[in-house]
């Protein structure tokens, strides 16, 4: 057992910081929720892809450095304690590209990635629906089998960054006959921009459109772009999810960098008593999660599968992030309540944390049910 | 980098373990909290036979060198199973003994289990000062071999028993290593707390698959499953940090580790309680054996605010 990096390791974090350090803008970019935001953090995601450092995981052949999950680790941390900007393409790079990594063609790897990984395409996922929730066998968005494809009709809700993203991934009802509720789906991508396609936008609760609606109204989805077997799409999304992904939805470095910046403020402040404990758990926190990772990091090295872990993981770092931001703003007073500061921006990210990617109520009962082994409930 | 246990690291905190299954640990305790040593003592040979102190004791004095990590996994197990005894204690004082005299003297008996130390800080208490054979006391003038103990004061944790030491006795070193015997004692005290709150855990959701109440198990409902769940996360939480503590041994790592594993085992303690309900409550289930350790370790060896300053006091930052 050790935390000693390799040499490699350390030349590669050395490299990183020196590319950070010349390259991240000096001041902050505009809130990536907004148009104008949105277009400064594509032409952000192009810079780092420039010089390879967008998907560092990712093999070289797809524009990243075939870095591997410790690496990956590095490179976020140096990336957020140089203070450069959220990454735009998130939903793509850490949900959909993964599943075309294990489940895709060999074609859909070499069609969809590199532009993922340069920003000129920008996902959006189109998981919920109204009436679902967390709740995804419910799904009734349906695709109707034609000539060369699909015909998508229905809704899809609360798909973040959909109100500017080019394109979306998601589930859809193809077989409404079968026994069980998670059969029958098939994950599928299609373009944003397809005739059939209304986007509405929804504001959250700072006014910033950063989800949307999405009305589909026959709109055809090629063969090619079915991810898997038709009909298989819950096995294929669930095969991936919990995994290196519940690994890489957040993280350390960013948690790390954060809590740092907390102190700072803290002790910019005159290091006042009453938060005293609130900033030390911060900075605790943050270690806390960062070892966590590198624990599970080492597992799945392994060969190990996480599996419920991630759901630990999750209400972990999303009830942490609001604490800390909260911490934040309670330290800056009157000037906390204005809503155009990196830490508003934050606070507001932070409030949707337990909320999505399962509630934290689903979390805690997979945790419960698969960890503890407790009888199931009624919900 | 590679933050996962090795096959020989987890086999001897599974032989450690299997070893306490079988040694009756609850009757122990309530022996040791009665004043009768007898079995605690029986006990503690074999813990020492395991290798647990020698792992604090230098090679040159009949120990096995310092094993921070090793320590960390076998404090867990003796947490997991309530030992009673100046365990922490030990451990510390073995890092104390530094001078070469004394060491030769006191340190081959410690590594061996034939006796057990215990340590006040400046006019505190030493735990379990009747039943150890070496009474060290922290002094302005260095660190001295204690005469003797004052009276018995009961803690809320009837296992654990609190002596003043008394005044005077041989000054065995003027300039001992405080801050490195201060980290074994916090990490230490982590581990044990650590261990503490695993036990909690896991007899508390037996007890919920087991009570039923409105004819189905309480484990079925969703308000205990998430309490349950909450302890969980805490615990886990706390894990990682208490290993990358005994790897790095700074002061900011370990008094990390120490709060937040305290107030894990402190959190699950009262959400054992409030599952338990009554039975939980009372000192002859056994349940309690852990409850009020869990409450007595929280402020051993620094408490939450101390341990919080030394976070925020270290310069380096993760």
């Amino acid at each position: 057992m050790d935390l000693a990096f390799t040499q490699e390791d350390e030349a590669f974090r050395a490299e990183a910081r020196s590319w950070l350090h010349a390259h991240v803008p000096t001041s902050p970019l505009p809130s990536l929720e907004t148009e104008e935001g949105f277009a400064a953090h594509r032409a952000w995601e192009a810079e780092l892809a420039a010089d390879r450092w967008s998907v560092v995981n990712w093999p070289t052949a797809y524009g990243g450095r075939d870095a591997g999950i410790v690496r990956w680790l590095v490179f976020e941390e140096e990336y957020y304690a140089a203070g450069a900007p959220g990454r735009v393409n998130q939903n793509g790079i850490s949900l959909l590209a993964p599943t075309l990594f294990d489940h895709g063609t060999q074609e859909q790897r070499d069609r969809v990635l590199p532009s993922m990984a340069t920003g000129r395409t920008v996902w959006a996922q189109a998981w919920s629906e109204p009436e679902a929730g967390s709740d995804l066998a419910s799904l009734r968005a349906k695709g109707v089998r034609t000539e060369g494809g699909w015909m998508l009709s229905g809704q899809k809700t609360w798909s973040s960054r959909a109100a500017f993203a080019d394109r979306a991934f998601g589930l859809f009802r193809t077989d409404p006959d079968t026994p069980k509720p998670h059969q029958g789906l098939t994950y599928l991508m299609f373009d944003l921009r397809a005739p059939g396609v209304t986007v509405r936008p929804i504001r959250r609760l700072d006014g910033k459109p950063a989800f949307a609606e999405l009305f589909l109204d026959e709109v055809f989805v090629p063969d090619e772009d079915v991810i898997g077997e038709p009909g298989r799409g819950w096995r294929i999304a669930m095969s991936t999810a919990g995994n290196e992904r519940g690994l890489m939805l957040r993280s350390p470095g960013r948690f790390l960098a954060a809590a740092d910046r907390l102190h700072t403020l803290w002790q910019s402040l005159g290091s006042p008593g009453a938060t005293r404990s609130r900033v030390a758990d911060a900075l605790i926190g943050a270690r806390a999660y960062q070892l966590f990772t590198y624990a599970a990091a080492s597992r799945f090295l392994e060969g190990e599968t996480l599996g419920p872990e991630s759901s630990l993981n999750k209400v972990f770092w999303s009830e942490y992030d609001i604490a800390l931001t909260e911490t934040a703003l309670d330290l800056l007073g009157e000037e906390g309540e204005l809503a155009d500061t990196d830490w508003s921006e934050r606070y507001v990210f932070s409030l949707a944390g337990p909320i999505y990617a399962g509630t934290n109520e689903i979390q805690r009962d997979i945790i419960a049910e698969r960890l503890l082994g407790l009888p199931k409930g009624r919900r | 980098m590679r933050f996962l246990l090795d096959a020989e690291q987890r086999e001897f905190a599974a032989s450690l373990d299997a070893m306490l299954t079988a040694a009756d640990t609850p009757s122990v305790v309530r022996d040791w909290s009665r004043g009768d040593h007898a079995r605690g003592r029986a006990l503690w040979r074999r813990i020492a036979e395991a290798g647990v102190f020698a792992l604090a004791v230098p090679e040159a004095y009949e120990g096995l060198g310092q094993h921070p990590v090793e320590l960390a996994l076998a404090f867990v197990e003796l947490g997991r199973h309530a030992v009673p005894g100046p365990l922490v204690e030990t451990v510390t004082a073995a890092t104390l003994l530094t001078e070469p005299g004394p060491a030769k003297r006191l340190l081959p008996a410690l590594a061996a289990g034939e006796t057990m130390a215990t340590v006040a800080r400046d006019h505190g208490y030493a735990l379990d000062g009747e039943a150890a054979g070496i009474h060290l006391s922290l002094t302005a003038e260095g660190l001295r071999l204690a005469p003797g103990h004052g009276p018995v004061r009961p803690s809320l944790d009837p296992a654990r028993r609190l002596t003043p030491l008394d005044p005077g006795g041989e000054l065995l070193a003027t300039g001992p290593p405080l801050a490195p015997a201060l980290l074994l004692a916090r990490l230490t005290t982590a581990a044990q707390a650590l261990g503490v709150g695993l036990a909690l855990l896991d007899r508390t959701v037996t007890h919920v698959k087991r009570r039923t109440q409105f004819g189905v198990p309480i484990g079925s409902f969703q308000t205990v499953r998430h309490q349950l769940a909450d302890a969980r996360i805490a615990l886990e939480f706390a894990r990682p940090l208490l290993l990358g503590a005994a790897l790095t041994m700074t002061a900011e790592d370990v008094a990390a580790a120490k709060v937040t594993a305290c107030e894990a085992a402190y959190r699950t303690a009262r959400t054992a309680l409030q599952l338990h309900g009554a039975i939980g409550y009372t000192a002859e289930y056994d349940l309690s054996l852990w409850l009020t350790k869990a409450r007595a370790l929280r402020t051993a060896w620094g408490s939450p605010d101390e341990c919080r300053d030394t976070v925020l006091s270290g310069g380096r930052r993760w």
